[in-house]
């Protein structure tokens, strides 16, 4: 929970966040925040397709966690800024404390909040080579004003970048509902190698608990090559297809 | 009257514990099931490893009026194997995720036991005599030569020792494309039900190739999919009721005669959310894990991360009462988010009627103020479990722990510090092992005997007796 290097610091309602520069380090704004725990529902999703026996309930609630945020996002109009980086390559120091998100909207009116991202701003532009084309099509996303269901699930990126989570949702649930090995090699090879060190870092921090489920990560080698979303997707919908039809008879 | 439910506090003592006392655990030996029988004489665990073991109350004995009997080994038996499913390239845990118990209808007794597809109910019955002196066999079972049969005599059944036996008689597969999570006896002792995440299903004990979906919130469209059964019971006195929790925290009471598929519920127990209290956690932390009938029916209980709810049937927009089961971890949500804590499913129980549940009119009118059901319980982490009394509205928090284990000693109460200084004897929370959770209490039908199961221990107390 603790970005490495960063001092950790106690939270309570009184605490005067607004300071100096590195004070504006050490607690990082509840944007940033929020943006982690994006990541980190992500990372989640992404680890239940490695499962044998994915956990339905756990995957609903996360991914309705991860609607919440898009929601909040986009209702901020922050959605727009945020996603000019691939959420699926999330870099070490995007993981920040969360402890604001603990503190209960009651709380957090009580507080003051530090606006922007300061200094971390520049480690997300910097190491991420984005298309603008994508920039473009989340903004068309945040305009149309169409309801947060339709956002999630059935926004269409035309590049085929990685880590799209959206599509990583969609895919989610459909294999969630037939599971076959061609969908799994295919999201393992969505994935991205810095979640196996998101992974040493969530496990080094939570000394006292065992990360049951990135257990498989450790077992995982090196992904497969990657293959385009499209063929993905239409071959997890010929399945889709062809198993529906096995399992209901 | 006014003495039931009332009265002194019970002081909870270490009685026993069974398992294994090595600290590394071995995954098979996992608990994941705890379930006394109608009469409390049996208890029954069920574990990761497929296999259920029976405990069986040993006869009071006279001369030690200070305890109850104490609960040895009676049966194990491997219930469930692991499977694989071909079709989806997965596996089929065979971890055991409820046992319940048939009432006793003869010399035998009855349990169903399910994995996450497949529900199986098993027999267990006592031999202790066998036949000796056949004509046409030896003793060792060996075939005589006729020839050499000159006379004829009858067999006589003579003692042996003691052999329990558990056969399967009756397999109900087939018939859950998701993960089971509860079953349910009926009142009328011949149907049950099954929950899985989407449907609940309702069977006849005695047919395994048929059964009724009574339940289906399956979306067409997956990608629709936003909540999903959590648990699932029939009422224990009208065989027509059922109900089902879901992820959302929100309970339906469904009725079978109102339509042949109950997916319009009859009512809709919702809490509705504290705004000041809101947070992207909200809704996890308001799934319910656990949902209990009371004995006579007219309360339940359900269990959330952070609270045990007691509500009335007869109210539908909020719980008539709320108890708090670990507050203080309201503000770590996010770790325990992080470490999927969040996602443990604590369940709860009620304190055994120690009275038939006969209410007469009046009782019934005093049993809102003096209910039967009394106490609930329910657990936490390390191994703390906590209880809350109704009528006093005190609570108390043990500790399942061998440092513990002197028979007759009362339990020390615990408490955790949420902030500031900490006091001689009280534990922080940052110093809590969330590795030690009690997810599974069953508390004796009649008596004052709790059992609480740890990771891989199962403990068992007593009310001090004088």
């Amino acid at each position: 929970m603790f970005v490495r290097g960063l001092k950790r610091k106690c939270f309570d309602g009184e605490e005067d966040i607004e300071g100096t520069l590195a004070g504006i380090k050490a607690i990082p704004s509840y944007n940033l925040q929020r943006q982690s725990l994006l990541d980190m529902s992500l990372v989640k999703l992404q680890l239940c397709h490695m499962l044998v026996e994915p956990n339905l309930c756990r995957s609903v609630l996360i991914a309705n966690t991860v609607r919440q945020i898009q929601e909040e996002m986009t209702q901020d109009g922050t959605w727009q800024m945020i996603n000019t980086q691939s959420t699926g390559q999330a870099s070490l120091d995007r993981l920040v404390s969360t402890d604001i998100l603990c503190r209960s909207s009651r709380e957090q009116a009580e507080g003051k909040h530090v606006p922007g991202y300061s200094t971390f701003n520049k480690d997300f532009e910097g190491d991420q080579a984005q298309d603008s084309s994508e920039t473009m099509s989340t903004a068309s996303s945040v305009q149309a004003s169409r309801n947060l269901q339709s956002n999630v699930w059935e926004m269409e990126n035309p590049q085929e970048n990685k880590g799209n989570f959206q599509k990583s949702l969609d895919q989610i649930f459909e294999t969630l509902e037939n599971k076959s090995p061609n969908s799994v090699e295919d999201l393992f090879s969505e994935v991205d190698n810095s979640y196996y060190d998101l992974d040493t870092m969530l496990t080094g921090m939570m000394s006292n608990t065992k990360m049951g489920h990135c257990d498989g990560l450790e077992t995982f080698s090196s992904p497969t090559t990657t293959t385009s979303n499209s063929n993905c997707k239409s071959d997890l919908n010929e399945l889709d297809h062809i198993v529906e039809i096995l399992v209901e008879s | 009257f006014l003495g039931a439910g009332g009265g002194n506090d019970i002081q909870w003592c270490f009685s026993q514990v069974k398992g294994a006392v090595d600290d590394d655990v071995a995954e098979a030996d996992i608990i994941s099931t705890v379930e006394f029988n109608h009469s409390g004489e049996l208890l029954a665990t069920g574990d990761k490893g497929g296999r259920v073991v029976i405990f069986q109350q040993e006869q009071e004995n006279k001369t030690q009026s200070h305890s109850r009997g104490e609960y040895n080994v009676y049966s194990t038996f491997q219930s469930h194997e692991p499977e694989f499913d071909y079709l989806k390239s997965l596996e089929i845990e065979e971890k055991i995720n409820k046992i319940r118990w048939l009432p006793q209808k003869n010399a035998a007794q009855f349990l169903l036991s399910t994995n996450d597809k497949t529900i199986k109910l098993w027999k267990i019955s006592e031999r202790d005599k066998r036949p000796e002196g056949y004509n046409l066999k030896e003793e060792d079972g060996r075939y005589r030569d006729p020839t050499t049969v000159t006379t004829l005599r009858v067999p006589v059944f003579r003692p042996m020792d003691l052999m329990v036996e558990a056969s399967p008689r009756r397999i109900f597969a087939n018939a859950h494309t998701y993960h089971i999570n509860s079953i349910s006896i009926n009142s009328d002792y011949e149907t049950y039900l099954s929950a899985d995440d989407l449907r609940i299903n309702l069977w006849h004990l005695e047919i395994t190739d048929r059964s009724f979906n009574i339940v289906d919130i399956k979306p067409a469209n997956m990608e629709e999919l936003t909540e999903v059964i959590t648990a699932a019971e029939f009422h224990p006195n009208s065989c027509n009721t059922f109900v089902y929790s879901s992820s959302k925290g929100t309970i339906r009471l469904c009725d079978m005669r109102a339509s042949a598929l109950c997916d319009r519920h009859s009512k809709l127990f919702e809490e509705p959310e504290d705004p000041s209290n809101r947070s992207f956690f909200s809704e996890i932390i308001s799934s319910i894990s656990d949902v209990k009938f009371s004995h006579s029916g007219r309360y339940m209980m359900t269990r959330d991360y952070l609270s045990v709810k007691i509500w009335d049937l007869n109210m539908e927009n909020r719980p008539v009462e709320t108890y708090q089961v670990h507050e203080y971890l309201r503000s770590k949500l996010c770790s325990l988010y992080e470490n999927d804590c969040i996602f443990d499913k604590f369940e709860c129980c009620w304190n055994g009627s120690d009275r038939q549940e006969r209410l007469f009119p009046t009782e019934l009118l005093l049993s809102s103020f003096h209910p039967l059901c009394s106490i609930v319980m329910t657990g936490s982490y390390n191994n703390f479990f906590r209880m809350f009394d109704r009528n006093t509205k005190r609570d108390i928090t043990l500790e399942a722990s061998r440092e513990n284990n002197k028979p007759r000693t009362v339990l020390k109460p615990r408490k955790v510090c949420a902030s500031g200084k900490r006091k001689k004897d009280e534990i922080s929370v940052d110093s809590l092992d969330f590795n030690k959770k009690i997810l599974h209490t069953a508390w004796h039908p009649k008596e004052n005997i709790i059992a609480v199961a740890t990771t891989n221990n199962l403990y068992i107390f007593q009310d001090k007796m004088n």
